[in-house]
């Protein structure tokens, strides 16, 4: 198990009042990311929990443009990545995002 | 004034030419047989040339009369099989052993891999597919040496080996219409091994929905004195209804296991993932809409299933229903049976059947072409020539794409051939019927429209941008490549060519190349969608920026899709089980498929 916390800048807080959310369902081939509002306005982090190492650059990446395309200030993202690609993560990240500017 | 010209004209020449023919029959020897004592006059000679004009046949009444001691009816026993091939078939003959990804004369393949090889050897088999153990034996035995294909499939690694260890010597990979194109030109074959349903005692064939190669096959052989022997799972008294006439079969052999259909076209919708579904709702949406696709082909892969899945849930929110995707060139897909039932097809032909379909398309003969009996009758030369000619679109998925957009299935150490994409794949450059979605991209492919522009067929790749393991399906430079290298091949096996391709899908958007002006462009567009691969993050964001706003690129969020709407709830069906529904239990799904 590889775990690591990829943290970022963001221009505005995240939208919406809900305090948290969780997406995707773990152990199915299918990502499960826990969202938190627990951060600075303009603060931002996702925290990986991953079986496959070696890809730390990528991920790197998939949540540096994850925090400029959705902007998600306030939100902490915890992964469990059951082994999903970076297209699923960016995906599941996009779509915890739009669950948390929903009203609760 | 004008003959006596010709005729003084005419002299000096054919004395020269006559020299010239005495000589090259002295040194070529073997080319006329036994007529070298007479002078060859060309004007005189027809006597000689004629001993030669049915040679074929000669040599077909030969391998007959061989035949006979084996074989004394049309009618032979399965035990008899091996003695029969051994008796038509001579060592270097060109053979076909019909089968291609779906249907297998595996009997007759099995039989011919029993082969005495001193007695046949070196064959050249020229065949859609090499799909079956027994096909590569053939190779591994040295009964064959030489190949001509189109699609391996299953054996690509065996073949792969084969022909690294020298026990191949390839011809070509070529697509299915081309193969058979050259069966009637330079590969035409000495004798074909086919499969069919049943067969009545004068020899005529019911090939059931498999009909497929068949036909083709036969016309190449039977009408150019070749030897034409089927294998058949029953002989009845009186056919359903007669796919190849029994003048034109020498020989039927009953086997008692009916001959081999692999289900290659049954994509369980249970696999289906989200970031799949997201590929085919931007498909739709900023594709089949924008251009109004109506006639079209898909490949095997889960995006392109998943697109005929969300038709009648997705594509009816957006209002198309019979504003797109209306007439196919399509094996029955079993995920195309809720867009079916829902109103959205009006027409299906079909290279193919597809195993557990074939009571649900004889139950839907408005949508599918079927025979007077009632079953689906396939065809697949003339469904390749629908593909080419009379459709819009080809969208499929590849294993690898290189920054050019050429793209291809061949990956290190597996041959699996082409089958029919790279043809359906390909803008036919023949075509000279207009449809609005045809003019739209050639039009698009220009900078100033003029009256002369063509059309484009929509020729789209849909991919994710990671394959199994973490695979990078974004490429610098395709394996196929390196592999034609190794082995030694004139031309790298590609399956789409870059320049056909006019889309590019992946779960971060579409590139639209016929936008693209220039390489350097067209590879930012590619790079612009490659995701997290190496190609994808060695991108020019500055670049790739400004392909999005010229909508060279577009992002889900540009053709406006709800990313929380992107769910396995929005397919038809969400297993095989939802599919037999949909059909009212029509439908028979292959066992393997079944898990109720």
């Amino acid at each position: 198990m590889e775990q690591f916390q990829l943290q970022g800048k963001a221009v505005r807080r995240a939208g919406g009042t809900r305090r948290q959310a969780l997406t995707g369902v773990n152990a199915s081939g299918n990502l499960e990311i826990l969202v938190e509002r627990v951060l600075a306005d303009h603060e931002c982090m996702v925290e990986v929990t991953t079986a496959v190492a070696g890809f730390r650059g990528t991920w790197d990446a998939v949540a540096q443009d994850f925090f400029t395309r959705a902007s998600p200030g306030g939100l902490r993202f915890s992964i469990n990545d059951g082994g999903a690609r970076p297209d699923t993560v960016m995906l599941r990240l996009l779509q915890s995002v739009r669950l948390m500017e929903r009203e609760p | 004034m004008r003959s006596g010209k010709f005729c003084v004209g005419s002299e000096k020449p054919d004395r020269r030419s006559r020299y010239r023919s005495t000589r090259d029959d002295t040194q070529s020897g073997a080319r006329e047989e036994g007529g070298t004592n007479r002078d060859p006059a060309p004007f005189s000679g027809p006597s000689l040339i004629m001993n030669g004009w049915n040679r074929q046949k000669q040599d077909r009444d030969a391998r007959l009369g061989a035949a006979a001691t084996s074989a004394s009816r049309k009618i032979v026993a399965a035990d008899q099989a091996k003695a029969l091939l051994e008796a038509v078939i001579r060592p270097g003959d060109r053979v076909c052993l019909e089968g291609d990804n779906q249907k297998q004369a595996d009997f007759l393949a099995e039989c011919l891999a029993a082969v005495d090889p001193q007695r046949i050897h070196d064959l050249h088999i020229v065949q859609s597919g090499l799909v079956l153990q027994a096909h590569i034996d053939l190779f591994e035995k040295g009964i064959a040496r030489k190949l001509d294909f189109s699609y391996s499939g299953p054996q690509g690694a065996a073949i792969a080996r084969a022909l690294t260890g020298g026990r191949i010597e390839l011809g070509a990979i070529h697509t299915y219409i081309e193969l058979f194109a050259r069966y009637f030109v330079d590969l035409t074959p000495h004798v074909a091994l086919i499969a069919a349903v049943e067969a009545d005692h004068a020899g005529n064939l019911y090939t059931g929905p498999n009909t497929e190669d068949t036909p083709t096959i036969v016309e190449a052989t039977a009408f150019k004195s070749g030897i034409v022997i089927a294998q058949v799972n029953r002989i009845v008294d009186t056919l359903p209804r007669v796919d190849i006439p029994g003048d034109r079969v020498d020989f039927v052999i009953q086997v008692d296991r009916p001959f081999y259909v692999e289900p290659l076209f049954t994509r369980d919708p249970a696999a289906i993932t989200e970031t799949q579904i997201l590929m085919a709702m931007m498909a739709i949406k900023g594709i089949y809409a924008e251009y109004g696709v109506t006639r079209l082909n898909h490949g095997i892969g889960f995006p392109t299933a998943a697109i005929e899945l969300l038709l009648p849930t997705y594509g009816e929110t957006l209002g198309l229903k019979g504003r797109i995707a209306t007439h196919w060139a399509l094996n029955p897909h079993p995920t195309l049976i809720p867009a079916i039932e829902s109103g959205w097809v009006q027409q299906v032909h079909c290279f193919g059947s597809e195993v557990g379909m074939d009571n649900y398309m004889s139950a839907r003969p408005d949508v599918f072409f079927t025979g007077h009996d009632g079953t689906l009758r396939s065809n697949r030369l003339l469904c390749q020539t629908a593909g080419l000619y009379a459709c819009d679109m080809f969208i499929g998925s590849t294993l690898q794409v290189d920054l050019m957009g050429n793209s291809s299935t061949v990956t290190t150490g597996r041959i699996a051939g082409f089958g029919g994409a790279p043809n359906m794949g390909s803008d036919a450059r023949g075509r000279r019927h207009p449809s609005p979605a045809w003019l739209k991209a050639g039009r698009e492919a220009v900078d100033e429209p003029t009256t002369l522009t063509r059309g484009r067929k929509l020729v789209v790749q849909i991919l994710e941008t990671f394959g199994d393991k973490m695979t990078p399906n974004f490429v610098e430079t395709l394996d196929a490549v390196a592999m034609a290298k190794d082995l030694h091949f004139e031309l790298a096996p590609v399956m789409i060519y870059g320049d056909d391709v006019t889309h590019i899908v992946t779960e971060e958007g579409i590139a639209n190349l016929l936008l693209c002006r220039g390489p350097g462009e067209r590879e930012q567009a590619i790079r612009g969608v490659a995701g997290y691969t190496e190609v994808g993050r060695g991108r020019d964001p500055v670049a790739a920026e400004d392909l999005r706003r010229r909508g060279i690129i577009r992002r889900p969020e540009d053709l406006g899709i709800d990313l929380l709407a992107v769910s396995r709830q929005l397919l038809a069906a969400r297993s095989i089980e939802d599919l037999a529904r949909w059909s009212g239990g029509l439908y028979r799904p292959p066992s393997r498929f079944r898990n109720w």
